[in-house]
């Protein structure tokens, strides 16, 4: 089975402080570390336990992101994904969720799709809808918000996550499948790894080599508008201590003066 | 002429869900509110919503909404936008709400804002309001003068009556494609858990990496067991395997407004925070005195979590017991 998974390099959710640059109004993704997307971590094992599971089966990464997004792909490669294809393009900054599903889709519609695995959402944009648009710019059915997945021949079916436990839901292949963060635990990539990533193929594209016209991505293309960026209300500021042994205490006083106990 | 907003209202158990109700609500503020219901008791469920705001319902009977996911919805709501204009689509933030938003952005090229706590009008222009992390709040709108869908964050409108308002009802005459019967129901099951849901709790103590190991969220257990409360998690530790996704408090996983929420070895990503700023008393326990989360917090420790928790839990059992 030919299996691709979607994948985005971003901030390093757990040492930067996600920030909006008020002149560009778009996320500051310059000067901070990048990573691979904790959850595309996930979402990857995911994608490469089920390849060794069915064989005879390849996992590609597809991503859209500047140049440096090159890093994230090597990661994924090295943690076992077999080939990896990234769309990078000047004209693409500022792309709304429409636009990246429509660039991935694009990068999707050339090859002959399986299996299309994303996470539900990115850590940091996370507005959750490129996934979505992926299947519907390609026409297929998409399984969300997956914890499990199993392929039946030419069926998949997915224990789907709902408010109040979860559903099984089956569809026809091929499919679009988002995996909820937590299901899969993500693969390590080993120095054997890393060392094999170099040698697999990486192809990079840009939007002439998909046909796609730079007035209808990016800014320029982007169907919603930020207008303004403020201060929030600031809640009223808050006691910091530092604890010296007694700050159990401390606590339970503030909660015993709130009526909270 | 004023702004028509669309709403779809989720089914549970063949009764409206409170979640849409409380977008409904809004929507009726904002302009003529026009509501959606497709399942296999639509018309009878359509015929309670003039209450809840509604002017109109678009309904559809047929058990096909129930058993398979997204796409007739996608397809009978396509229909409906071509043959009427609303200026836009209100959603309520949730796992069915999301699949459907986004496929409806993609085969009509619509706009789509995430996230929103707030939506008003200028006239005809729209303002969105949608908060980023615990310190900022960004207005947003569509440019391009058309249908906008716009997804509203759980719990951020009350739930309002129009006493004596009914709803003109108009049943759909539809017939459902059979190609987009795709994704099928196979089963529904309900997962019991201990303790107060974590949506329903009026005490939630979260925990995060800074607990080190899964083994320690424990701690942050015994705490939520002596208040009363429920304990959750961030996406961080979800993702690391320690507790499974119902769990997750934050953007995709659930949103709490508990009376008291106590954060212990969170940092306060903008994932975890969108789903508890919400909270009427934050405390919070952080090794790091720079993590994002004291400045929400109205009582913050810069200390070990490991040896405070056992701690606070003593104490806290001690003072209930007087």
């Amino acid at each position: 089975m030919k299996m691709y998974v979607c994948i985005k390099q971003i901030p390093d959710p757990n040492t930067v402080v996600s920030k909006l640059d008020p002149n560009t109004k778009r996320l500051v993704r310059s000067g901070v570390s990048l990573v691979l997307d904790p959850g595309d971590e996930s979402t990857i094992s995911a994608a490469i336990k089920i390849r060794d599971t069915i064989g005879n089966s390849e996992v590609t990464v597809v991503s859209m992101g500047p140049a440096s997004a090159q890093e994230a792909m090597r990661r994924a490669l090295a943690m076992g994904a077999d080939r990896a294809i990234l769309v990078t393009d000047p004209a693409l900054g500022g792309s709304d969720a429409l636009s990246t599903a429509r660039v991935l889709a694009s990068v999707l519609k050339k090859e002959e799709v399986d299996l299309v695995f994303c996470s539900t959402e990115s850590t940091d944009g996370y507005t959750g809808m490129v996934p979505g648009g992926i299947a519907e710019f390609l026409s297929l059915p998409q399984l969300t918000f997956a914890r499990e997945v199993t392929i039946d021949g030419q069926k998949a079916v997915i224990k789907r996550v709902t408010a109040t436990g979860y559903q099984t839901v089956e569809s026809p292949l091929p499919a679009v499948v988002t995996i909820a963060s937590g299901s899969f635990e993500a693969i390590y990539p080993t120095m054997k790894g890393i060392m094999g990533a170099k040698k697999k193929p990486f192809t990079q594209l840009s939007l002439a080599d998909l046909g796609i016209d730079a007035s209808e991505v990016g800014e320029a293309g982007a169907r919603e508008q930020v207008m303004t960026i403020g201060t929030a209300e600031a809640r009223a500021a808050g006691q910091v201590i530092t604890d010296e042994g007694n700050s159990a205490q401390a606590i339970a006083d503030f909660l015993q003066r709130y009526q909270l106990l | 002429m004023s702004n028509t907003i669309w709403v779809l209202v989720e089914l549970e158990n063949g009764q409206p869900a409170r979640s849409s109700l409380e977008v409904l609500g809004k929507a009726a503020q904002l302009g003529r509110a026009e509501a959606i219901v497709l399942g296999s008791n639509a018309t009878e469920v359509a015929s309670t919503l003039g209450e809840f705001g509604a002017s109109k319902v678009y309904a559809h009977n047929d058990a096909v909404y129930d058993t398979y996911l997204t796409l007739p919805a996608v397809d009978t709501i396509s229909e409906l936008l071509i043959q009427h204009q609303p200026t836009i689509l209100m959603l309520a933030t949730t796992y069915d709400l999301r699949d459907i938003a986004a496929r409806l952005n993609a085969r009509h090229k619509m706009g789509l804002i995430t996230d929103a706590t707030d939506l008003s009008f200028e006239g005809d222009a729209l303002q969105v309001t949608v908060p980023w992390g615990g310190e900022t709040v960004v207005t947003a709108t569509f440019p391009k003068q058309r249908t906008g869908i716009v997804l509203t964050r759980p719990k951020a409108f009350a739930l309002e009556r129009f006493e004596g308002k009914t709803a003109e009802v108009e049943t759909l005459n539809i017939s459902l494609n059979a190609d987009s019967q795709k994704m099928k129901i196979l089963e529904r099951v309900v997962v019991q858990s201990e303790g107060p849901a974590l949506e329903d709790a009026n005490v939630v103590v979260g925990g995060g990496r800074g607990l080190g190991k899964a083994e320690n969220f424990r701690m942050v257990e015994d705490l939520a067991t002596a208040l009363d409360g429920a304990a959750g998690a961030t996406r961080a530790i979800v993702d690391a395997g320690w507790l499974p996704y119902s769990y997750q408090i934050g953007q995709t996983g659930k949103t709490v407004k508990p009376t008291l929420y106590i954060a212990v070895g969170i940092s306060g990503a903008i994932q975890h925070i969108s789903g508890m700023k919400g909270s009427k008393y934050i405390v919070a326990i952080n090794k790091d005195e720079n993590a994002p989360i004291f400045s929400i917090a109205d009582f913050g420790v810069v200390g070990d979590a490991l040896s405070i928790l056992p701690q606070l839990t003593e104490e806290v059992k001690k003072r209930k017991a007087q």
